[in-house]
C-alpha cells in the first residue's frame, strides 16, 4: 500500500492540496493502478536505450532570428489583475 | 428541404459550379448546429459572424480555387485560434483567450476553410468519453444517452450529425480514432511529426497528433493534404514530401498484392464484445474477398502497452500542465502568498482526472522512482516500437479493432480509472510506436456504429487512406449514416 506520506508529498510537489478523504482515495487508487503496472517488470529491458522521443530527428535547429511579437497580448492570456503593463502577483512571502 | 453536400468533393463540386455560394453553404451548417447542438452539445464555443464574413469574401472573389475553399469546419478546443477562448475543457482555460494561430489553423485559413466554432474535449484531452470535460457535456448522435468517446468527442459527435464537413481533433492514445469509431465517422491518427503540433494545448508531447475527423476517407485525405508537412515551429515535424492523397485514393478498386496482418494478441483480447469481435472477423474475411493476404502476426508485447503507455503519458502530462501556475495562463485564485496562489489555483481550477494525472506523474519521476517506472517504460517503449518495425517489414498494413465495447451510457464507467484506461487496448500502441492509423465506420452493431483502424508504418498514410477507401466503398456505411443523421 502507497502510504499516506508519500502521497501528501507528492501532492506538495504537485502543488495541490487534497483533502483527507482524496488522500485516501489516492492511496487506494494508485497502489491498484500502480500494482497491475508492475507486470512491466517481466518485460527484460537489458541493454535496451529508452525512447524519449520516436521521430529520431537529431538537432534540429531554427534560424536565429528576431521574430517581432507584441508581448502585451501576453498579458491577456492570464487573468491576474494587471498594473499598467505588468502582471501582479501575490507576495512571495 | 435544402440540399446538404455530405462531402467536400460534393460541397466543392457545387461550389465550383456555382449551384451554391460559400455564404449559403456556411449558413446550412449553421442552421443545423442552431437546430441539432442544443441536444447534442458538441460546440463549446461558435464564430458564426466571421464565419459568415469569410463565406461572403470568398463569394466576390469568386475564386474556389483553394484546396479547402468554402469548407465549413470545426476546432477541437485545443487548437489556438487568435481571438477565440482555447478552454481545453478546463475550468482552469474557460475564459483565456489564444493570442495567436495554430500552424493547423493558419493552414487551413490559406486553403480557405471556414471555421464555424470550437468543440468540446475531455480536459486537457484527458479521457476516452468526453464526461471529463469540466464545460459541458456531449452526447453521441446515434443514441443521446451514450458517450460520443473522447477526447475529441465533440469533433466526432458534430461531424456525425452534419454540423460541419471536418473538424480537427488530437490523438494521444485515440483520442481521434476511439470517437471517430463511437460515433460513426471516419479519423485519421496521423504518424508522429506528419501535422504540426505548433499552438496546440500538448497532453504529452512525445505522443500527441493532430489529424482529421470527416464523414469519408476521401474527406479526410483532403484534409490531411493541407495540413500535414514541415513546420519551422515544431521540430518534430521531419521534411518528409506530402503526397496528394486524395489523388492517390482513385487508383485501385480492389486489395490485390496487399499483405494485411491481423494482430492475433488483440483478437484474443479480454473483455472483446462478442458481437464486436464477430464483426471485425467479418470485416478481415471482407478484406480477403477484396484480395488482400491476410497475415496472422505476434506481437507479444502488446500485453505491456497500457501500463507502458499510461506511465509515460501521465508523466508527461504532469510536466506540460506545471505551466498552469495561475499567473501565466487562465484562471487565478483569491490568495495571500505566492505559493497559495500555484496551490489554490490548481486546485479550484483542475479536474479529477487531471489532478490524478498530475499526482501519478509527478510520483513517478520523483527521486527513487524514476527509474523504476519512468525510465523502464520508456525503455519497453522501445521495445514495443521495434516489435511494429519488424511487423511491417512482413505486411503492408495491419486490420485491428477501435474499441473493445461499443459506445457506453453517459455515467457507466467514469468510477473505475483502471477500467478506463484499459479500453484503451487497441489505440494507444500506435501511439507508443509513433505509426499512422486510420479508424472507419463498417456497420452497426448494438444499434450502434462499429467500424475497424488500418494501421500503416510511420508516414506511411497514404497506403492506410487507400485500403480505408477500398473497405469503406466496399461496405457503404455512409449511407446509413446519411439517412439517420440527415
Amino acid at each position: 500500500m502507497i502510504s499516506k506520506e508519500d502521497i501528501i508529498k507528492v501532492a506538495g510537489l504537485s502543488r495541490l492540496s487534497l483533502t483527507e478523504s482524496e488522500i485516501e482515495e489516492y492511496q487506494k487508487e494508485f497502489t491498484h493502478i500502480l500494482g497491475f503496472f508492475e507486470i512491466l517488470s517481466e518485460v527484460n529491458t537489458d541493454n535496451v536505450e529508452p525512447t524519449a522521443q520516436i521521430t529520431g530527428l537529431t538537432n534540429v535547429t531554427v534560424d536565429d532570428t528576431v521574430d517581432s511579437f507584441d508581448s502585451m497580448k501576453l498579458l491577456h492570456c492570464s487573468q491576474q489583475n494587471q498594473v499598467k503593463t505588468e502582471i501582479a502577483v501575490a507576495p512571495v512571502v | 428541404m435544402t440540399l446538404i453536400p455530405k462531402t467536400i468533393a460534393e460541397a466543392k463540386k457545387m461550389l465550383e459550379a456555382k449551384q451554391i455560394s460559400a455564404l449559403e453553404l456556411t449558413n446550412i451548417f449553421i442552421s443545423r448546429i442552431e437546430k441539432f447542438d442544443s441536444d447534442l452539445g458538441t460546440y463549446t464555443q461558435t464564430c458564426f459572424d466571421e464565419a459568415r464574413i469569410a463565406a461572403k469574401k470568398l463569394d466576390e472573389s469568386g475564386d474556389f480555387s483553394a484546396p479547402l475553399a468554402g469548407i465549413p469546419y470545426s476546432l477541437k478546443d485545443v487548437v489556438s485560434k487568435k481571438g477565440l477562448k482555447n478552454t481545453a475543457g478546463s475550468k482552469m482555460l474557460e475564459h483565456y483567450e489564444a493570442p495567436y494561430d495554430a500552424t493547423v489553423a493558419e493552414v487551413l485559413e490559406n486553403a480557405g476553410a471556414i471555421l464555424l466554432g470550437k468543440v468540446n474535449t475531455d480536459e486537457f484531452t484527458q479521457g476516452s468519453s468526453c464526461e471529463n470535460s469540466a464545460l459541458q457535456l456531449t452526447r453521441n448522435p446515434w443514441n443521446l444517452d451514450k458517450v460520443p468517446g473522447g477526447s475529441s468527442g465533440g469533433s466526432a459527435a458534430s461531424i456525425a450529425k452534419y454540423l460541419g464537413l471536418f473538424s480537427i481533433g488530437t490523438d494521444t492514445g485515440g483520442s481521434i480514432r476511439q470517437p471517430a469509431n463511437f460515433c460513426g465517422v471516419t479519423g485519421l491518427k496521423v504518424s508522429y511529426g506528419r501535422v504540426s503540433r505548433s499552438g496546440i494545448i500538448s497532453y504529452a508531447s512525445s505522443f500527441d497528433s493532430i489529424g482529421p475527423i470527416a464523414p469519408t476517407v476521401d474527406c479526410t485525405a483532403r484534409v490531411l493534404e493541407v495540413i500535414a508537412g514541415n513546420d519551422k515551429k515544431d521540430a518534430t515535424t521531419p521534411e518528409i514530401a506530402v503526397d496528394a492523397y486524395s489523388s492517390l485514393l482513385e487508383t485501385g478498386a480492389d486489395l490485390s498484392g496487399k499483405k494485411i496482418g491481423v494482430i492475433k494478441e488483440f483478437v484474443e483480447a479480454e473483455g472483446f464484445d462478442v458481437e464486436l469481435k464477430q464483426s471485425f472477423e467479418n470485416t478481415v474475411q471482407q478484406l480477403e474477398s477484396l484480395g488482400a493476404e491476410i497475415v496472422e502476426i505476434s506481437l507479444p508485447l502488446t500485453r505491456y502497452a497500457i501500463p507502458t503507455y499510461y506511465l509515460l503519458v501521465k508523466a508527461e502530462a504532469s510536466t506540460n500542465l506545471a505551466r498552469y501556475d495561475g499567473i501565466r495562463f487562465g484562471e487565478t485564485a483569491t490568495v495571500s502568498n505566492l505559493k497559495d496562489q500555484y496551490t489554490k489555483t490548481r486546485s479550484e481550477f483542475l479536474g479529477p482526472e487531471v489532478k490524478r494525472a498530475i499526482m501519478m506523474g509527478t510520483y513517478t519521476l520523483s527521486a527513487g522512482y524514476f527509474d523504476a517506472y519512468y525510465v523502464k517504460a520508456a525503455k519497453v517503449r522501445t521495445l514495443i516500437k521495434e516489435e511494429y518495425e519488424k511487423a511491417f517489414a512482413t505486411v503492408d498494413a495491419i486490420v485491428a479493432p477501435v474499441t473493445p465495447f461499443p459506445a457506453f451510457n453517459i455515467g457507466e464507467k467514469t468510477s473505475d480509472p483502471l477500467a478506463m484506461y484499459l479500453a484503451d487496448i487497441f489505440t494507444v500502441t500506435a501511439n507508443l510506436a509513433g505509426i499512422c492509423g486510420l479508424s472507419l465506420p463498417t456497420e452497426k452493431v448494438h444499434d450502434l456504429p462499429a467500424g475497424v483502424q488500418i494501421l500503416g508504418k510511420a508516414f506511411n498514410e497514404a497506403e492506410i487512406l487507400q485500403i480505408g477507401s477500398v473497405l469503406e466503398k466496399s461496405y457503404g456505411f455512409t449511407e446509413i449514416r446519411e439517412k439517420e443523421m440527415i
